[in-house]
């Protein structure tokens, strides 16, 4: 530990007290990394503050001291955006997790950042309310985490984003003061600009949600196809038909290997994928709909289609897909989240490239994904023991990105861009556009201390070199920027 | 039972580190730390074995640990968590220098629990102490928390203690016999829960079995086993195995028992002479709900109406699968009522014999199930193991909560007897 770090330690321990400053390296090395582990760095501390004023104080001491910070959740991240500063300090937000006001009339609820997904759901339930983001990781990741990943989930198809569900938030911005950023009201859309900035422009301390009324009716399909083909077919003649399903998923057959393997979740022996529908709203329009694509499966060759009967047969055909990722866990002893984006009408030949990829490197591909927005994630399948198959298994899933940016598409849906995939943004943007991006960060952070080292792929112009920068920004230098 | 070491990179590379366990583990939900996480608990195991030395802060985490086995059953890699920690168990008591007062006390609590004589030894003093009040004196002056912390939560955990009347060797079925069947009696529940063994034969019995008790059992390992003592568990087990030989089933009704007999396979695999039996005695050990669902019911139900609230105890429901069952059998009961705790999965602070070891994350956990409890409005807390019904009862005591606990064997015995819920509940005049 430097210098500079042991006296922060000292003043944090005086803030917070001494229960919530971890130092001994045993236990900071347990925050090493979030759910993406190929990349790893031991933090200096870790802090676990009780409340939103303690993590302006955290933050006003890093500012003070000029030391790197990262607030992190649940830990459940998939693009490392969470990870930690081996110089630095690592905001933990764990311990922020009460449901502070939940006011049914307005359908909103105001959070604290480290509450649960799932238990926002759970708090308004009885009232006949949900929160409608629902990562996979739902029961565990928290709502700081999303509100900074903008993360997704099977039913943002027809629900949207985290970004369409936040309506305000109270944010610590990067030199320590509280603010709050509100979607209501003129001027610039600043809450819109700070979710989904992976936690580079402020740490959120409140977070006011929408409550969305839980649909009349839902009712959920699983249809069995011989091939991929027949699902990506079925798909993409359900959307044309003008149908919006709350959800539709498609699973391939190593992914329904993995989660059988896992959670027994029993889908039709023999497919070579699986399509899950799920139609939610007022009763006659689910039951119209839910026949015309019930039709168009069977048209696209399902072979077998099962209709969910109850909330538990619905629990298990949904418990296949939303365990896949750990499921391959099962089948592999170690593997790579991809997370990429395609135009729907590509699907069929991006997944035969994907294949081909596979064939060519023999690396296994299994793919899950949210198949109604063309949101893809391959799991690259590698063992860790063996020499270079980590760099092959890397490079395979290298280049499904560049497939997605190829046909139009995009590196990331939902899981960020993180430290992961900082190498990728060149790929996909031009340098004038990094450059921009770079200025709307500089604006909120310009001593580049809020989890620096992500998103962006290089440390170029103001940003990525933690501390207190002294003298002119190089923005403002090059007359790319003016301060106010 | 615990890993080899030569099996143990595997079990640890299991963990993808989703975190999926994270929000059912008891100590992450209390204290909200990575490294008191099944998760961050993998992790310190993977730096021992790499080579990091078993740490004062390492130990303490791993301590921290209930064994509750919620994260087994979160866990979506299928990570055997189970014997990871028995393996930590292990290593920490062969490894790892504890200071002399720890030591006593756990040395303390080993030489007593698992002796059902030597806890019927202590009975008749504890009576006593119960009749003449003392234990209200102690408790309001605080003198044995200021002594020790964990004498004091062994003080209030003891139940109200009446006769104990011993079963004989055989209970003869009633009606046409269907099976023969073995009962193990335990050592907290024989001597502790006198009540719930004869609720437990006479069901069996009412259900057409004959029921068999050897005198010959003892402990069945389960607190050693789950603590780390393996030499001590394999003794136990190989005692146990030697009395139940001659039985079909054994029915077991308290669920750390039965958790424990159904690992007897493993943890014998590596013993040439026991390994065999072992695994038969596994494959034939039941606990009760799971027993008499298979069997199907036969006497007649007769009404109780009451609103019960049913806990699954970790070492019947994560351990042993045991959900549907006793739900299945209490809701079989006419005019009985069965409602849902809420986080059904996270535990109650009793692990065997953590709440004597950690009173104080257990009294906590303790007190938000009790809370969880007294929410769903019953009037009855059912629960199938020993443990866990003295560490919910003292801490709804604890609240002043007025809900009688019963094991689901005395809730059935009420019912086939047709005794009413008085059998149950004092109603208030």
């Amino acid at each position: 530990m430097t210098e500079k770090v042991t006296r922060l330690a000292e003043r944090l321990a005086v803030l917070l007290g001494p229960d919530a400053v971890i130092t001994d390296p045993v236990r900071l090395r347990t925050y090493e990394c979030d759910g993406l582990t190929n990349h790893r760095a031991r933090p200096a501390l870790v802090v676990l503050p009780d409340d939103g004023a303690q993590i302006a104080q955290i933050v006003r001491a890093c500012v003070a001291a000029g030391v790197p910070y990262v607030a992190r959740g649940s830990g459940t991240g998939l693009s490392g955006g969470a990870l930690p500063r081996t110089d630095g300090v690592l905001i933990v937000t764990s311990r922020l997790r009460r449901i502070l006001e939940i006011d049914i009339a307005n359908q909103r609820a105001v959070v604290e950042p480290g509450v649960i997904n799932l238990d926002v759901t759970r708090a308004v339930r009885p009232h006949g309310y949900y929160f409608a983001p629902d990562p996979s990781s739902q029961q565990i990741c928290s709502v700081g985490g999303n509100v900074a990943e903008n993360s997704g989930g099977a039913h943002c198809l027809k629900y949207g984003f985290t970004a369409h569900h936040v309506l305000s938030c109270e944010v610590v911005t990067p030199d320590g003061e509280v603010v709050e950023l509100s979607a209501d009201g003129p001027g610039y859309d600043l809450l819109g600009v700070f979710v989904g900035a992976e936690g580079t422009l402020g740490i959120a301390t409140k977070v006011t949600v929408r409550l969305t009324r839980v649909p009349q009716t839902v009712q959920t399909l699983l249809a069995a196809f011989g091939s991929i083909e027949g699902g990506g077919t079925a798909v993409s003649a359900i959307i044309a038909a003008g149908v919006v399903p709350a959800a539709i998923e498609m699973m391939d057959a190593l992914s329904i290997e993995a989660a059988e393997a896992s959670v027994a979740c029993g889908y039709p022996p023999g497919a070579g994928a699986v399509l899950i529908v799920e139609l939610d709203g007022p009763q006659a329009e689910v039951e119209h709909q839910f026949a015309q694509v019930k039709a168009l499966c069977e048209e696209a060759g399902a072979f077998e289609i099962r209709v969910a009967a109850d909330d538990a047969a619905r629990a298990l055909i949904w418990k296949g897909r939303k365990s896949a990722f750990a499921a391959v866990g099962r089948i592999s002893p170690a593997y790579l989240v991809q997370d990429g984006v395609i135009p729907r009408t590509s699907l069929p030949r991006v997944l035969a490239r994907i294949d081909e990829l596979s064939a060519e490197s023999g690396v296994r591909v299994a793919n899950v994904f949210h198949a109604g927005d063309g949101n893809l994630h391959p799991l690259v399948l590698f063992d860790d023991a063996e020499p270079g198959a980590a760099e092959r298994a890397e490079g395979v899933s290298g280049a499904i990105l560049d497939l997605c940016i190829e046909h139009g598409g995009s590196i990331t849906g939902e899981h960020g861009v993180g430290v992961d995939k900082a190498r990728y943004m060149p790929r996909m943007f031009t340098a004038a556009d990094l450059d921009t991006m770079q200025m709307v960060r500089c604006g909120f952070d310009p001593a580049g201390l809020c989890n620096p080292g992500k998103i962006f792929p290089t440390p170029r112009l103001c940003g990525e070199v933690p501390g207190v920068r002294k003298g002119v920004h190089p923005l403002v230098e090059q007359g790319k920027a003016d301060l106010f | 039972m615990s890993a080899s070491d030569e099996e143990l990179p595997k079990l640890l590379g299991d963990c993808v580190h989703c975190g999926f366990c994270l929000p059912t583990c008891p100590t992450y939900v209390l204290w909200g730390e990575e490294m008191d996480s099944p998760r961050g608990r993998i992790h310190l195991m993977q730096q021992h074995a790499e080579g990091a030395p078993l740490s004062e802060s390492m130990v303490g985490h791993f301590d921290a640990c209930l064994g509750c086995m919620a994260c087994v059953t979160a866990c979506p890699s299928g990570v055997q968590y189970d014997r990871l920690i028995e393996h930590t168990r292990a290593e920490v008591e062969s490894e790892h220098p504890r200071p002399l007062r720890e030591r006593a006390l756990r040395e303390a609590i080993f030489a007593l629990f698992p002796y059902p004589r030597r806890l019927r030894a202590l009975r008749g003093p504890l009576r006593l102490y119960q009749r003449a009040r003392l234990d209200e004196l102690v408790r309001r002056t605080g003198l044995l928390e200021r002594i020790s912390p964990s004498l004091a939560a062994m003080e209030r955990l003891a139940p109200p203690l009446g006769k104990a009347p011993r079963l004989p060797e055989r209970v003869a079925a009633r009606g046409g016999r269907r099976a023969t069947v073995g009962m193990l009696t335990g050592c907290v529940q024989r001597e502790f829960f006198p009540g719930v063994n004869a609720a437990t034969a006479r069901v069996l019995a009412l259900e057409g079995c004959d029921v068999v008790i050897p005198r010959t059992q003892g402990c069945c390992g389960a607190l050693s086993l789950h603590s780390g003592r393996e030499d001590e568990a394999k003794e136990f087990a190989r005692r146990t195995i030697e009395a139940f030989e001659a039985v079909d089933v054994i029915v077991v009704n308290a669920a750390g028992c039965g958790s424990s007999m159904k690992e007897y396979a493993a943890l014998l695999a590596g013993d040439p002479a026991w390994a065999r039996r072992a695994e038969a005695l596994s494959a034939r050990t039941r606990d009760l709900a799971e027993y008499l669902v298979e069997l199907g019911p036969r006497a007649e139900r007769r009404p109780l109406p009451v609103t019960v609230a049913y806990h699954d105890a970790c070492h019947l429901a994560h351990a042993q699968g045991v959900r549907s069952q006793p739900r299945a059998l209490l809701a079989g009961i006419p005019g009985l009522t069965v409602r849902e705790i809420t986080d059904p999965d996270v535990c109650c602070g009793s692990a065997g014999v953590y709440n004597l070891l950690q009173p104080e994350a257990a009294g906590e956990l303790g007190d938000r199930k009790a809370g969880h409890v007294r929410g769903t409005g019953a009037e009855l807390l059912v629960a199938a193991n020993p443990g866990c019904a003295m560490q919910i009862a003292t801490a709804l005591r604890r609240q002043g909560a007025e809900i009688a606990v019963a094991h689901t064997a005395e809730v059935l015995d009420a019912s086939l007897r047709g005794l009413g819920r008085g059998a149950l509940i004092t109603d208030a005049p």
